[in-house]
């Protein structure tokens, strides 16, 4: 076994806000729990759909936004325990191969919001290395600030879909919540996307 | 005797058309073998296969979002698979329209759908979708029709299930029913 994620350098906060940071008209989907917190925590936007269930489908929703909308950027941000319940997402989304979608696994290796309890990353499963092998055609892991300043204008422009795993430190932070009513959450992206009527 | 030339495909691919359906998700069934083909013949149309059915819950959902209608094809035993991701569809009130080909209801030779398509219908209910079943190929089409304006007009999640008679239990692969596929 390797590190700890405890002791991972990185922080998810610091890096969603720094994904995040002059977002532009980026379409954010963010999965439940922590991911949907961090991406609150820098700064709610209607452009972003923050899940408070749905465990296991935040890629293939994002999938149907970015075929959606080809010509917007669609990114992804999801815990590990999220995406490791919707790994046959990843598989549609290589085979459909949305050139406009990023999805940023935020790896902590734990269950965050259930009592930390270790992941199937802790034992070594990739995420990484499942895209890559879906067919993802840009699958990267980034585990220090310098290959997260190296990543993030890839995660934001490179021709997708691109897959990158954050390998974050397992810490409890305070919560940041969103809307909590999905009608909100949908009527509010709806109309800052397609304008008033389409609330 | 199996309805081996069966227009209501063809009806559901015109419904799909008229109502500007952009996204087709779906597991494949034998039954919608015909309409799956039509879908990924067309231009207009996504076609987009999935590895299990919740995921075209939630992709139809992301698709709503960015503007465009779908539809989900399965049969009923990808009925189960989806019903925690159905949470997703009433909580945020995303319209969702279903085309479900029914198993374990007529002439059923494997047991093994027959949990799923005896209860596929009470248990969209009770997860919040109006469901729509049919028992005639002739009416089909316009079920669909039915179901698809309740979904988009009245942002509801509507399933039609379409009863394993009209599909016809012998036109699977067109083997002696002993011989059907699982």
């Amino acid at each position: 076994m390797s590190e700890k994620s405890e002791s991972f350098v990185l922080r998810r906060r610091a890096v969603v806000a720094a994904i995040l940071d002059g977002r532009g008209d980026t379409l954010v989907v963010a999965g439940l729990g922590s991911a949907a917190w961090d991406v609150t925590a820098a700064g709610d936007h209607p452009l972003n759909f923050p899940m408070w269930g749905a465990m296991g489908g935040s890629v293939a929703f994002a999938l149907g936004l970015a075929l959606a909308q080809p010509e917007r950027r669609v990114l992804v941000l999801s815990g590990d325990g999220d995406l490791l319940m919707g790994l046959g997402s990843l598989a549609t989304v290589a085979v459909q191969r949305p050139a406009n979608l990023a999805v940023v696994a935020l790896d902590n290796e734990r269950y965050g919001e259930t009592g930390m309890q270790e992941t199937a990353t802790a034992a070594g499963v990739d995420l990484t290395a499942i895209a890559r092998g879906c067919g993802f055609p840009l699958a990267r892991t980034v585990r220090s600030e310098a290959e997260l300043a190296a990543a993030i204008p890839e995660i934001r422009s490179a021709s997708g879909p691109a897959f990158f795993t954050v390998k974050v430190r397992a810490e409890k932070l305070p919560l940041a919540l969103p809307p909590k009513d999905g009608t909100v959450l949908k009527n509010r992206f709806r109309r800052a996307l397609l304008g008033e009527e389409a609330g | 005797m199996a309805e081996t030339a069966a227009t209501w495909p063809d009806d559901i691919f015109e419904v799909f058309r008229q109502m500007g359906i952009r996204q087709v998700a779906y597991v494949p069934d034998a039954g919608h073998t015909r309409l799956i083909d039509l879908c990924r013949a067309d231009n207009r149309i996504r076609a987009v296969g999935l590895t299990t059915e919740e995921d075209g819950v939630a992709l139809l959902a992301g698709a709503w979002l960015g503007g465009q209608r779908g539809a989900l094809l399965m049969q009923s035993s990808g009925v189960g698979n989806c019903i925690n991701m159905l949470s997703l569809v009433t909580q945020c009130r995303f319209p969702l329209l279903s085309v479900v080909t029914m198993r374990g209801q007529w002439g059923e030779f494997n047991p093994w759908q027959i949990p799923m398509g005896q209860n596929s219908g009470e248990q969209l209910r009770l997860a919040g979708t109006v469901v729509y079943p049919v028992e005639e190929g002739s009416r089909v089409g316009e079920t669909v029709e039915a179901a698809a304006r309740i979904d988009f007009e009245g942002g509801v999640s509507a399933a039609v299930l379409i009863g394993q008679r009209v599909i016809g239990t012998k036109t699977f692969g067109g083997a002696a029913l002993e011989e059907s596929e699982p």
